[in-house]
């Protein structure tokens, strides 16, 4: 590469927690600045755009509530995806894995018969099992055959999508919905308690906050936590120091996968109280969840702020498109120019960039 | 600071040497020279006029070639492909290959540099590949040549033939600076010598009013023991013993094919050999790195044979790998860190599943003062060590726990005078502790000195095992062409 005369470029030893921060910050104000151009392309003045997010998201219960309710499924995701991003197994496929934890789910609650208080911890183990199994599965093909991670991941998302849509057009198909692709609605057991008349189902959000903190304990802390940063980091030296790739990146996995699949509980029991149109389930979670473990440099603690961050742009979403006028897809945009932002930040931290005086 | 008040001199068409420990700044200031990083103060004169080299290709614009250590090459191009990767050439988009490799084929004549401009450069050996590196440098009309450590991936045969390709270069008019930190190649190749220590120059002086000692003394500071002070060997209990050990390399190619040897207690073997003669494969199947097709290793009565890496460290064997980066260290990580790479589990360092940061800590910093491990803190990412500082670092986590047997694979290669001298040091108190140690180096002289006895390996077989006392070194380079010490029966002959 070859650069300007008047700019100097120069490699940097290791990036410190600072320089990370504030680059990462900068990312996110030019990602929102190329945004104010989509918004001004809209004809919405971007200051009243921002101004209709914010107030939206934050300025009252039903706002606030509603992120928090995006906010979730993000931070469930999320923190799966920073341990498996810890491993650099690239794991793009927490939607499908949030899709099986939804479809175990809803097998728990309409067909297992199962009735009674342990309803609802069942549907969780069930959704984390289903997750973890669909997420096992790229772990295996990556180690013992070599198959590229990306691609399997991201294309088991469209399996998950298909076998979901099979369910709701076929078998599982509910008796009392008049012919839709719906499952019938889940018995009163089977909910998730909710805040109020909101859809801020508590109990995943606290089950949430705590696996955060037991996912940072269990990387930064535990022996799996360095098996998991070693073979990431170094699988040859991971190899000499007898650590085993295989048990390693399929710990890794089962736990993102797991977490994905909760997150998936979560959607069918706190929110949507059946197994529906797949696109409605998940949203777009999964992938939304790469930018927030990105953003939060693999660092648990971090996914809860840029959780929830990502919950404001999303409920902001739902507030730009009714009282403005304009698409909601405009905050996937959004997330596509903060992660183009971010990957592009990364040569920032790795090289000190300047202008040269003449 | 890399690189501190700096002032070097360098005639045209001299062959000027640039020698330093690890770490003493010679390949910064080269990148300096090169454009790839820029200095805070000082000036460049090239030909009497300041020059401001921002960038390789401002390098190149002032006749400033360098062939980087680690080549920069694409392995899946070809030779041509290589050398005018990046340039201007042709009509418009098209490249012309023939008038391309005519052009190559010319001063690879001229120079001695014979290669095939249509190969693709993965086939090529490292030797060639260095030679594609220097064309390259050519090619661009280079009038300043600076290598890099050039020698370190070179066979010795290879040495010789790129030091007549030098000579033939300086008596054309070109320049060459020379970065080593090996003393023999200064005083064979150089005019002049620059001896840097701690990013400063220290002196430069004319090769050939200069010797070693004074130059050792110059580098280090200090006066190196050349000839190694050595205990008596205190031979033990049988320790290793190999029999019959056949292996497959990385291509599925027979690597080992019948090797049996022993090792006692308290001695060093020392493994002679060209490289690529199974020496990495044998390190590789008895660390449980790599599976064994035949053969049996057993150690201290116990067969061994094909353990996991895990269980073989558990039995009290130690390995200092070739590729400290690579295989040693997990370079993005601590030294804190990669001290308890192995031991990560065991007391003090965990409890049940939790990791002991502060007794992993301790470790550190005990180690660190133990081995003198120069670094910031404990904390520091090995990455940004420099190689001595690895390979101490490596050290002291495998030789923790007093190991029974000691594979040492290349422990030296690579290093300055004063890390080389400690890390001999280190090896023959372990052997007197009375651990067995295998020492595989392409350094004849190393493994000489170093050894009890020495063993050649050739196309995966043993040629011969003698005693170092009464070795010849004639003798030992004739077992490593391939020629069977007397007595010596081949294993696959013995099959058939």
């Amino acid at each position: 590469m070859q650069a300007p005369k008047w700019l100097n470029i120069e490699r940097r030893p290791i990036p410190s927690g600072r320089t990370i921060f504030t680059v990462s910050i900068l990312a996110i104000v030019a990602a929102l600045i190329v945004m104010a151009i989509f918004f001004a392309a809209y004809g919405v003045s971007p200051a009243r755009a921002y101004g209709a997010i914010l107030h939206g998201a934050l300025g009252n219960w039903r706002g606030f509530s509603e992120t928090l309710r995006r906010m979730i499924p993000l931070l469930l995701c999320g923190v799966g995806l920073t341990v498996a991003f810890r491993a650099q197994f690239w794991n793009i496929g927490a939607d499908g894995q949030l899709l099986f934890g939804a479809m175990a789910a809803t097998w728990v609650a309409l067909f297992s018969g199962l009735q009674g208080p342990l309803v609802i911890p069942v549907m969780f183990l069930a959704g984390f099992v289903a997750g973890a199994l669909w997420g096992l599965i790229p772990a295996v093909l990556k180690v013992k055959m070599g198959i590229n991670d990306v691609i399997t991941t991201l294309m088991m998302n469209y399996i998950a999508m298909y076998v979901a849509l099979f369910l709701i057009h076929g078998p599982w198909k509910g008796p009392s919905v008049r012919g839709y692709p719906l499952t019938d609605i889940f018995p009163p057991a089977a909910r998730i308690p909710t805040i109020g008349d909101t859809h801020v189902h508590w109990p995943t959000l606290v089950l949430g906050l705590v696996l955060a903190i037991v996912a940072y304990i269990m990387l930064n802390r535990t022996r799996s936590g360095f098996e998991i940063k070693v073979v990431g980091e170094n699988p040859h030296a991971a190899r000499f120091a007898g650590m085993s790739e295989l048990k390693t990146v399929v710990i890794a996995m089962l736990i993102s996968g797991g977490l994905a699949g909760l997150a998936g509980v979560g959607e069918v029991a706190g929110v949507q109280l059946r197994l529906l149109d797949p696109n409605q389930i998940s949203m777009g979670y999964g992938y939304t969840a790469i930018i927030v473990a990105w953003l939060a440099r693999k660092n648990p603690l971090g996914v809860i702020i840029t959780a929830f961050f990502f919950g404001v742009l999303m409920a902001g979403g739902d507030v730009i498109k009714v009282n403005l006028g304009l698409p909601f897809q405009l905050i996937n945009v959004f997330n596509g120019v903060i992660m183009f932002f971010l990957i592009g930040s990364e040569i920032f931290m790795r090289y000190r960039i300047a202008l040269r005086r003449a | 600071m890399a690189s501190d008040g700096v002032n070097l001199s360098v005639r045209k068409g001299e062959i000027h040497c640039l020698l330093g420990e690890n770490g003493a700044g010679k390949t910064t200031l080269m990148r300096i020279l090169y454009g790839l990083y820029q200095p805070d103060e000082g000036e460049i004169v090239l030909n009497g006029n300041p020059v401001h080299i921002s960038s390789p290709r401002a390098a190149l614009s002032y006749h400033i070639g360098m062939v980087h250590q680690h080549f920069r090459l694409v392995p899946t191009l070809s030779v041509a492909e290589n050398v005018v990767l990046g340039l201007d050439e042709g009509t418009g988009p098209f490249l012309n290959y023939r008038q391309t490799g005519k052009k190559i084929s010319q001063i690879a004549d001229k120079y001695g540099l014979v290669v095939d401009p249509q190969a693709k450069v993965w086939q090529l050996t490292v030797g060639q590949q260095q030679r594609v590196e220097i064309l390259k440098a050519l090619y661009r009309e280079a009038d300043i040549l600076i290598m890099d450590e050039p020698t370190s991936v070179l066979t010795p045969q290879e040495v010789d033939q790129l030091f007549s390709t030098l000579r033939t270069l300086v008596d054309d008019g070109l320049t060459i600076i020379f970065i080593t930190h090996k003393l023999d190649e200064v005083m064979e190749i150089s005019d002049r010598v620059t001896i840097l220590r701690k990013g400063k120059a220290i002196a430069t002086v004319n090769t050939a009013d200069t010797n070693k000692p004074q130059l050792a003394e110059l580098m280090v500071g200090r006066e190196v023991v050349f000839r190694l002070e050595k205990n008596e060997v205190n031979r033990g209990e049988g320790l290793l013993v190999v029999d019959d050990l056949h292996a497959l390399n990385d291509r599925g190619l027979p690597a080992l094919r019948g090797t049996s040897f022993d090792l006692h207690e308290g001695e060093i073997l020392g493994v002679a050999g060209v490289s690529g003669n199974g020496q990495r494969e044998l390190a590789e199947v008895l660390t449980g790195l790599r599976h064994a097709s035949r053969g049996h290793v057993t150690l201290a009565g116990e067969d061994v044979t094909n353990r996991s890496a895990r269980e073989i460290a558990d039995a009290s064997v130690a390995y200092v790998p070739m590729e400290r980066k690579k295989m040693g260290t997990v370079p993005n990580m601590t030294i804190r860190e990669n001290l308890i790479l192995k031991s990560y589990r065991q007391r003090p360092f965990s409890h049940g599943m939790f990791l002991d940061n502060n007794a992993a800590g301790e470790n550190a910093r005990r180690a660190m003062s133990e081995y003198q491990i120069m670094a910031p803190s404990i904390d520091t990412a090995v990455k940004v060590l420099s190689g001595g500082n690895i390979q101490r670092v490596v050290l002291a986590r495998e030789l923790s726990g007093d190991p029974r047997l000691i594979i040492a694979a290349h422990p030296t290669y690579g290093l300055d005078v004063g890390a080389t001298e400690q890390v001999r040091q280190i090896l023959l108190a372990q052997r007197d502790r009375g651990a067995g140690v295998l020492l595989i180096s392409e350094d004849l002289e190393e493994v000489m000195s170093m050894s009890d006895r020495i063993m050649v390996l050739f196309g995966g077989e043993v040629m011969g095992i003698v005693d170092a006392g009464g070795a010849k070194i004639e003798e030992i380079g004739l077992m490593m062409a391939g020629e069977r010490k007397e007595g010596v029966e081949s294993a696959s002959a013995k099959v058939a």
